[in-house]
């Protein structure tokens, strides 16, 4: 049942060359909107906590190319390249760091807690492990409501650890959900390597005692991705099935931009961020095959440096939220003896010293 | 007016919703074929299929979990956790997940779907089928929290929690599911999320009360009659959002405030009413606020002799209630 990972590709014959490049560019502007995003952390545009997708562009390029406009997805709290691949635009995303009220989530949420609910973009969940049930009860409506797609339940390495991770497939596989457990495996669950938490470190495996199919892919390999995204993605949907993907990554940094990554040896960062960026290696692959040359690339460059400096314009030209709505959207609906804009507006009276 | 008790009416109250929006079901453990521990779904997986009214597996995160996710996707589930106690579990998805995804989607999502937990003690259910847990929720913006005393309100609150387009807890203490008798109208009828009911009005003290303990502070308060004393029963109803109003009108007409629950008092609902009621009528109380609650055990113990000394009752509260009239 198990299958492995997909062959080394040596061929692009039959894929579309806009497609590629596409991807490229796709996975060139997550890159960029990261390491702007670090900048700007640096710069103190971005406070609190921010944990970066370097390294994962081909996992997130991959599985998007695979998804469906009716999909849903749940993320955990890396999640800036998930919304930012789903296609959210820049702008809203790097506002949203920037804690404006312009941002996919008007300033509440911040990096760890995006949202975007054209694009079926559930939100990004900093309690680990948090998103996996809801994962499977928006798929069982689905299911329920006889609707066509499939959830993707993002998560890292070390949630696999958790109890509602086996609470979640169990109850998937009980009830027919077409879930993909879609684990980005990175190596780490912050400073604890997958072999110190988890006594199986073969993470597609933990499915088998849920009869959940599992596999294990290269995330650093966009098409290697797409192509395991795109077949079970469609056997979920088909079979009405969960099914697990373990897609092995490289973390370029520490767990998130105040991480000094001390645990991990540095001759295994550097080596890894050579040999393993999905970047340069996918420019290469596609520069091989001619599908690309150094104008196209110069060009593209240019645009996605372009693109991201908006954001930040954006994100800087935007305004703080609104003081008065600190209760707003506290309750769905209306509701009687709870506090309003003037309570929020006495607050900052005092903070400001006016009173 | 037929009469039912709690347990029917809270039935009756799913059944007649569920007939009229199939977007409704319910989740929870042996909620199917058995239905419900406290036969409160019997009947329901018959009319409305396995689809509808799903056995779930006895793991409560993923239930409420799994509420929540189907919830954001266009329908109302309804999850039952068997006792209330065992909520514990998913207190992280009730309280990190449910109660703030509205708010931190900015409006985004909204989670309309009710938890429904059996509650409470004096029923020899010892330590872990006993408990109280309406302080820990009741402390959270964006659940709401219902606790009913009366047949009539719980199936008038269900309706209104089952509409509703957020996330309630709705407690039902599991002593007056067979205990409490009451009218019940046959017509389709909602009790709103929010303002408390004077169960019986009184001029010289008020008591706050909520679920079983309603029924003792009645009975209570006609043994004071007798002697005199004229004491008005506030029934919460919900206790967030709290019928603040309500509370701070009967406080400031009989200037003296006894709060009854069965939950311990350290840290339970009762201080946030004193502390209301402190801050916002100090200038019209003629006595102290007085707590009554079950005493700071670490839970209800089995021994009957034991649950009665933990146990708020009738006796105990028409006692405080003379100490007070008499301040």
């Amino acid at each position: 049942m198990v299958k492995e990972a997909d062959v080394v590709r040596t061929s692009l014959a039959d894929e579309d060359a806009d497609e590629l490049r596409h991807y490229y560019y796709q996975m060139l502007l997550l890159r960029r909107f990261e390491e702007r995003t670090g900048e700007m952390y640096v710069k103190a545009k971005i406070g609190g906590y921010c944990h970066l997708n370097l390294g994962e562009e081909a996992t997130i390029v991959g599985l998007m190319a695979a998804l469906k406009p009716e999909d849903y997805i749940f993320t955990n709290y890396r999640d800036h390249g998930y919304v930012l691949g789903r296609g959210t635009p820049p702008g809203p995303i790097m506002a949203e760091l920037f804690g404006k009220e312009t941002g996919v989530s008007g300033g509440r949420g911040g990096s760890m807690h995006l949202f975007d609910a054209e694009r079926h973009f559930m939100g990004g969940y900093a309690i680990v492990g948090g998103q996996v049930p809801l994962a499977v009860g928006a798929a069982y409506a689905l299911r329920y409501q006889e609707k066509p797609g499939v959830v993707v339940a993002q998560m890292g390495d070390a949630t696999t650890n958790i109890g509602a991770f086996y609470e979640s497939l169990n109850l998937a596989k009980l009830w027919k959900c077409p879930v993909l457990f879609f684990i980005v495996n990175n190596g780490y669950g912050m400073g604890t390597s997958v072999a110190m938490g988890s006594s199986e470190p073969d993470l597609w495996k933990k499915g088998a005692s849920f009869r959940i199919h599992g596999e294990q892919i290269d995330g650093t390999d966009v098409l290697a991705v797409r192509d395991a995204c795109r077949r079970l993605r469609d056997y979920a949907e088909r079979e009405a099935d969960p099914v697990i993907l373990d897609v092995v990554s490289f973390r370029f940094r520490g767990h998130s931009v105040i991480d000094s990554d001390r645990y991990r040896n540095p001759e295994f960062v550097r080596k890894g961020r050579q040999d393993h960026d999905p970047v340069r290696n996918f420019a290469t692959l596609l520069h091989e095959h001619a599908i690309i040359d150094d104008a196209w690339l110069k060009a593209t460059a240019d645009q996605v440096e372009h693109e991201i400096q908006e954001a930040i314009d954006f994100a800087n030209a935007s305004s703080d939220p609104n003081i008065e709505d600190l209760y707003q959207f506290m309750y769905a609906t209306e509701v009687a003896n709870t506090p309003g804009p003037e309570d929020a507006i006495a607050a900052v009276k005092i903070n400001r010293g006016e009173v | 007016m037929p009469e039912i008790n709690l347990l029917e009416a809270i039935r009756q109250g799913l059944d007649e919703m569920m007939a009229q929006d199939e977007r409704i079901f319910i989740f929870g453990e042996d909620v199917g074929r058995r239905g419900g521990v406290f036969r409160v779904t019997e009947g329901l997986i018959d009319k409305y299929g396995p689809l509808r009214v799903l056995d779930s597996p006895l793991a409560e995160s993923v239930i409420v979990g799994a509420c929540i996710g189907a919830a954001m996707n266009d329908t109302r589930p309804i999850a039952e956790i068997q006792f209330a106690d065992f909520i514990a579990p998913a207190f992280n998805q009730i309280v990190q997940e449910a109660a703030r995804i509205h708010y931190r989607s900015n409006g985004d999502w909204s989670v309309p779907m009710v938890i429904r937990a059996p509650y409470g003690g004096g029923i020899h259910g010892a330590l872990y089928h006993s408990q109280s847990i309406e302080a820990f929720f009741a402390h959270v913006p964006g659940l709401k929290v219902v606790a009913p005393a009366t047949p009539y309100d719980a199936k008038g609150l269900l309706k209104s929690a089952i509409e509703d387009n957020n996330p309630v807890l709705f407690l039902e203490h599991k002593k007056t599911y067979r205990l409490i008798k009451g009218q019940v109208p046959e017509h389709d009828y909602r009790v709103p999320i929010g303002p408390a009911e004077i169960k019986r009005p009184g001029e010289d003290l008020s008591v706050f009360a909520y679920g079983l303990m309603i029924h003792y502070c009645l009975e209570a308060a006609q043994s004071l009659a007798a002697s005199g004393v004229s004491v008005e029963v506030v029934d919460l109803r919900t206790l967030r959002p709290l019928d603040v109003p309500t509370i701070l009108a009967s406080s400031r007409r009989t200037g003296k405030v006894l709060i009854v629950h069965e939950d311990n008092l350290t840290g339970g609902f009762g201080g946030e009413i004193a502390a209301l009621i402190a801050e916002h009528a100090f200038e019209h109380l003629d006595a102290p606020i007085v707590r009554l609650g079950g005493p700071d055990v670490p839970a209800m113990p089995f021994a009957r002799s034991l649950e009665d000394a933990f146990m708020p009752n009738p006796q105990k509260i028409a006692e405080a209630m003379r100490r007070l009239a008499a301040y």
